[in-house]
Protein backbone atom coordinates (compact mmCIF):
# COMPACT_ATOMS: atom_id res chain seq x y z
CA UNK A 1 0.00 0.00 0.00
CA UNK A 2 1.29 3.32 -0.81
CA UNK A 3 1.36 5.85 1.90
CA UNK A 4 0.99 9.38 0.96
CA UNK A 5 2.58 11.90 3.81
CA UNK A 6 -0.74 14.22 4.47
CA UNK A 7 -0.18 17.94 3.56
CA UNK A 8 -1.57 20.62 6.41
CA UNK A 9 -1.99 24.32 5.92
CA UNK A 10 -2.27 26.36 9.04
CA UNK A 11 -5.82 28.20 9.05
CA UNK A 12 -4.04 31.61 8.70
CA UNK A 13 -2.60 30.46 5.04
CA UNK A 14 -5.55 29.02 4.30
CA UNK A 15 -8.36 32.05 5.36
CA UNK A 16 -11.26 31.31 7.28
CA UNK A 17 -14.52 31.34 5.11
CA UNK A 18 -18.02 30.29 5.74
CA UNK A 19 -17.85 26.81 4.48
CA UNK A 20 -14.75 26.50 5.88
CA UNK A 21 -16.34 27.42 9.48
CA UNK A 22 -18.88 25.63 9.09
CA UNK A 23 -16.32 22.23 8.15
CA UNK A 24 -15.16 23.17 11.62
CA UNK A 25 -18.06 23.95 13.18
CA UNK A 26 -19.68 20.36 12.52
CA UNK A 27 -16.70 18.39 13.69
CA UNK A 28 -16.39 20.78 17.02
CA UNK A 29 -20.44 20.50 17.41
CA UNK A 30 -20.14 16.06 17.17
CA UNK A 31 -17.77 16.12 20.25
CA UNK A 32 -19.89 19.11 22.11
CA UNK A 33 -22.77 16.46 21.11
CA UNK A 34 -21.15 13.61 22.65
CA UNK A 35 -19.77 15.98 25.85
CA UNK A 36 -23.74 17.02 26.21
CA UNK A 37 -24.77 13.22 26.25
CA UNK A 38 -22.35 12.38 28.26
CA UNK A 39 -23.04 14.86 30.85
CA UNK A 40 -26.92 13.36 30.47
CA UNK A 41 -26.31 10.36 31.46
CA UNK A 42 -23.81 10.91 34.09
CA UNK A 43 -26.93 13.18 35.49
CA UNK A 44 -29.02 10.28 35.38
CA UNK A 45 -26.78 7.91 37.19
CA UNK A 46 -26.01 10.73 39.89
CA UNK A 47 -29.83 10.89 40.15
CA UNK A 48 -30.15 7.09 41.37
CA UNK A 49 -31.07 5.75 37.53
CA UNK A 50 -28.96 2.81 38.79
CA UNK A 51 -32.17 1.31 40.55
CA UNK A 52 -34.58 3.05 38.98
CA UNK A 53 -34.47 2.68 35.09
CA UNK A 54 -33.43 0.34 32.50
CA UNK A 55 -30.36 1.30 29.83
CA UNK A 56 -32.84 2.06 27.07
CA UNK A 57 -34.47 4.82 29.24
CA UNK A 58 -31.13 5.96 30.20
CA UNK A 59 -29.98 6.37 26.58
CA UNK A 60 -33.29 7.87 25.63
CA UNK A 61 -32.51 10.45 28.26
CA UNK A 62 -29.14 10.85 27.19
CA UNK A 63 -30.14 11.75 23.63
CA UNK A 64 -32.39 14.14 25.22
CA UNK A 65 -32.67 14.90 28.69
CA UNK A 66 -36.18 16.00 28.80
CA UNK A 67 -38.76 15.11 31.14
CA UNK A 68 -40.71 13.87 28.71
CA UNK A 69 -38.76 11.32 27.91
CA UNK A 70 -38.80 9.75 31.60
CA UNK A 71 -42.21 9.54 32.09
CA UNK A 72 -42.99 6.44 31.91
CA UNK A 73 -40.06 5.67 34.37
CA UNK A 74 -41.33 5.27 38.27
CA UNK A 75 -38.68 7.68 39.07
CA UNK A 76 -38.41 8.42 43.35
CA UNK A 77 -37.99 12.19 42.84
CA UNK A 78 -39.72 13.23 39.30
CA UNK A 79 -39.36 16.85 40.31
CA UNK A 80 -34.92 16.41 40.55
CA UNK A 81 -35.19 15.43 36.74
CA UNK A 82 -37.90 18.62 35.73
CA UNK A 83 -35.19 21.57 37.05
CA UNK A 84 -34.19 24.63 34.86
CA UNK A 85 -30.49 23.26 34.85
CA UNK A 86 -31.47 20.09 32.65
CA UNK A 87 -33.99 22.79 30.52
CA UNK A 88 -30.92 24.24 29.98
CA UNK A 89 -28.68 21.63 29.27
CA UNK A 90 -31.95 20.01 26.67
CA UNK A 91 -32.00 23.81 24.89
CA UNK A 92 -28.08 23.53 24.42
CA UNK A 93 -28.76 20.03 23.10
CA UNK A 94 -31.08 20.94 20.95
CA UNK A 95 -29.65 23.92 19.31
CA UNK A 96 -26.23 22.51 18.23
CA UNK A 97 -28.09 19.37 17.15
CA UNK A 98 -30.65 21.81 15.05
CA UNK A 99 -27.08 23.41 13.87
CA UNK A 100 -25.46 20.18 12.99
CA UNK A 101 -28.58 18.74 11.14
CA UNK A 102 -29.64 21.73 8.93
CA UNK A 103 -26.19 22.28 8.04
CA UNK A 104 -26.04 18.41 6.97
CA UNK A 105 -29.08 18.43 5.17
CA UNK A 106 -27.32 21.50 2.77
CA UNK A 107 -24.43 19.45 2.58
CA UNK A 108 -26.37 16.60 0.79
CA UNK A 109 -28.59 19.05 -1.05
CA UNK A 110 -25.59 20.63 -2.29
CA UNK A 111 -24.60 17.09 -3.92
CA UNK A 112 -27.84 17.04 -5.98
CA UNK A 113 -28.52 20.86 -6.66
CA UNK A 114 -25.85 22.25 -8.48
CA UNK A 115 -27.33 25.62 -9.52
CA UNK A 116 -26.27 28.64 -8.30
CA UNK A 117 -29.91 29.66 -7.80
CA UNK A 118 -31.22 26.46 -6.65
CA UNK A 119 -28.31 26.41 -3.96
CA UNK A 120 -29.71 29.84 -2.98
CA UNK A 121 -33.41 28.74 -2.25
CA UNK A 122 -32.03 25.71 -0.29
CA UNK A 123 -29.71 28.07 2.21
CA UNK A 124 -32.77 30.18 2.41
CA UNK A 125 -34.57 27.49 3.45
CA UNK A 126 -32.41 26.25 5.83
CA UNK A 127 -32.26 29.59 7.47
CA UNK A 128 -36.05 29.28 7.66
CA UNK A 129 -35.98 25.58 9.04
CA UNK A 130 -33.08 25.97 11.62
CA UNK A 131 -34.92 29.29 13.30
CA UNK A 132 -38.44 27.32 13.67
CA UNK A 133 -37.03 24.39 14.45
CA UNK A 134 -35.22 25.56 17.23
CA UNK A 135 -38.03 27.96 18.34
CA UNK A 136 -40.16 25.17 18.24
CA UNK A 137 -38.11 22.93 20.02
CA UNK A 138 -37.05 25.23 22.63
CA UNK A 139 -40.68 26.20 23.28
CA UNK A 140 -41.35 22.65 23.65
CA UNK A 141 -38.49 22.00 25.96
CA UNK A 142 -39.36 24.91 28.27
CA UNK A 143 -43.80 24.53 28.42
CA UNK A 144 -43.82 20.41 28.60
CA UNK B 1 -23.86 25.36 -14.28
CA UNK B 2 -25.90 22.00 -14.78
CA UNK B 3 -25.84 18.92 -13.48
CA UNK B 4 -23.70 16.56 -15.67
CA UNK B 5 -22.00 13.36 -14.24
CA UNK B 6 -21.06 11.30 -17.58
CA UNK B 7 -21.67 8.46 -15.50
CA UNK B 8 -24.70 5.82 -15.85
CA UNK B 9 -26.65 4.95 -12.96
CA UNK B 10 -24.99 1.21 -13.42
CA UNK B 11 -21.64 2.41 -13.51
CA UNK B 12 -22.13 4.34 -10.25
CA UNK B 13 -23.51 1.37 -8.43
CA UNK B 14 -20.97 -0.71 -9.76
CA UNK B 15 -18.68 2.45 -7.97
CA UNK B 16 -16.03 -0.21 -5.61
CA UNK B 17 -15.23 2.56 -3.21
CA UNK B 18 -15.28 0.05 -0.52
CA UNK B 19 -15.41 0.83 3.50
CA UNK B 20 -15.09 4.15 2.91
CA UNK B 21 -17.48 4.34 0.96
CA UNK B 22 -19.99 2.09 2.49
CA UNK B 23 -19.16 4.23 5.81
CA UNK B 24 -20.12 7.41 3.62
CA UNK B 25 -23.60 5.97 2.53
CA UNK B 26 -24.45 4.85 6.15
CA UNK B 27 -23.65 8.19 7.32
CA UNK B 28 -25.46 10.15 5.25
CA UNK B 29 -28.60 7.66 5.71
CA UNK B 30 -28.22 7.80 9.55
CA UNK B 31 -28.03 11.75 8.94
CA UNK B 32 -31.23 11.88 7.06
CA UNK B 33 -32.94 9.42 9.20
CA UNK B 34 -32.01 11.09 12.03
CA UNK B 35 -32.91 14.50 10.92
CA UNK B 36 -36.04 13.69 9.54
CA UNK B 37 -37.16 11.61 12.55
CA UNK B 38 -36.15 14.07 14.91
CA UNK B 39 -38.03 17.18 12.73
CA UNK B 40 -41.41 14.87 13.12
CA UNK B 41 -40.52 14.38 16.98
CA UNK B 42 -40.24 18.57 17.45
CA UNK B 43 -43.41 19.12 15.21
CA UNK B 44 -45.55 16.08 17.12
CA UNK B 45 -44.89 17.27 20.39
CA UNK B 46 -45.82 20.76 19.39
CA UNK B 47 -49.09 19.61 17.98
CA UNK B 48 -49.65 17.02 20.33
CA UNK B 49 -53.48 15.54 20.15
CA UNK B 50 -54.31 12.67 17.74
CA UNK B 51 -51.73 13.52 15.37
CA UNK B 52 -48.73 13.18 18.30
CA UNK B 53 -49.94 9.76 19.53
CA UNK B 54 -50.51 8.61 15.77
CA UNK B 55 -46.42 9.56 15.57
CA UNK B 56 -45.91 8.08 18.77
CA UNK B 57 -47.29 4.70 18.27
CA UNK B 58 -44.63 4.74 14.71
CA UNK B 59 -41.55 5.49 17.43
CA UNK B 60 -42.70 2.89 19.58
CA UNK B 61 -42.65 0.28 16.86
CA UNK B 62 -39.44 -2.56 17.62
CA UNK B 63 -38.71 -1.76 13.71
CA UNK B 64 -38.74 1.87 13.66
CA UNK B 65 -36.84 1.76 17.06
CA UNK B 66 -33.99 -0.49 15.44
CA UNK B 67 -34.02 1.36 12.38
CA UNK B 68 -33.16 4.91 14.28
CA UNK B 69 -31.37 3.23 16.68
CA UNK B 70 -29.12 2.14 13.42
CA UNK B 71 -28.89 5.97 12.68
CA UNK B 72 -27.99 7.34 15.62
CA UNK B 73 -25.13 4.63 16.87
CA UNK B 74 -23.25 4.24 13.44
CA UNK B 75 -23.47 8.36 12.74
CA UNK B 76 -22.43 8.90 16.62
CA UNK B 77 -19.59 6.16 16.17
CA UNK B 78 -18.83 6.95 12.25
CA UNK B 79 -18.69 10.63 13.15
CA UNK B 80 -16.78 10.29 15.90
CA UNK B 81 -13.50 8.65 13.89
CA UNK B 82 -14.16 11.42 11.00
CA UNK B 83 -13.76 14.34 13.56
CA UNK B 84 -10.64 12.68 15.03
CA UNK B 85 -9.05 11.99 11.96
CA UNK B 86 -10.05 15.70 10.44
CA UNK B 87 -8.80 17.31 13.33
CA UNK B 88 -5.65 15.14 13.56
CA UNK B 89 -4.99 14.73 9.89
CA UNK B 90 -1.78 12.89 10.18
CA UNK B 91 -3.94 9.97 10.90
CA UNK B 92 -5.53 9.60 7.61
CA UNK B 93 -3.04 7.20 6.79
CA UNK B 94 -4.85 5.33 8.96
CA UNK B 95 -8.26 5.84 7.69
CA UNK B 96 -8.83 1.78 6.76
CA UNK B 97 -7.91 0.59 10.08
CA UNK B 98 -9.94 2.99 12.17
CA UNK B 99 -12.86 1.85 9.96
CA UNK B 100 -12.49 -1.88 11.08
CA UNK B 101 -12.20 -0.62 14.61
CA UNK B 102 -15.19 1.61 14.21
CA UNK B 103 -16.95 -1.49 12.56
CA UNK B 104 -15.14 -3.85 15.76
CA UNK B 105 -16.75 -1.15 18.32
CA UNK B 106 -20.64 -0.54 16.24
CA UNK B 107 -21.46 -4.48 15.46
CA UNK B 108 -21.44 -5.66 19.26
CA UNK B 109 -23.34 -2.43 20.38
CA UNK B 110 -25.80 -2.84 18.39
CA UNK B 111 -26.08 -6.63 18.08
CA UNK B 112 -27.25 -6.22 21.72
CA UNK B 113 -29.42 -3.01 21.21
CA UNK B 114 -31.06 -5.08 18.53
CA UNK B 115 -31.22 -8.39 20.88
CA UNK B 116 -32.64 -6.39 23.72
CA UNK B 117 -35.26 -4.56 21.16
CA UNK B 118 -36.78 -7.71 19.83
CA UNK B 119 -36.72 -9.57 23.25
CA UNK B 120 -38.45 -6.78 24.80
CA UNK B 121 -40.98 -6.55 21.83
CA UNK B 122 -41.33 -10.12 22.39
CA UNK B 123 -42.47 -9.92 25.96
Amino acid sequence: MATTKSRTLPVSKRGLNFEMFMWLFTRLSALAMYALILFAIIGALVMGARHQMNLADVLRWGFMPHSGHVQSVPLDNADLWVTPFWRLTASALLLVAVAHGVHGLVVITDDYIVTARGRLIVRWLSIAMMISMSVIGVYVLWTS
Amino acid sequence: MSLKRNVSLATGLRYRGQGPMLTFVLHRIGGLGMAIFVTVHILASFIGGEAGVFLNDIYTNWLFQIFIFFCALFHAINGLRITIIDLFPKLLVHQREAIWVEWAVFLPLFAIAVFVIISTAGG
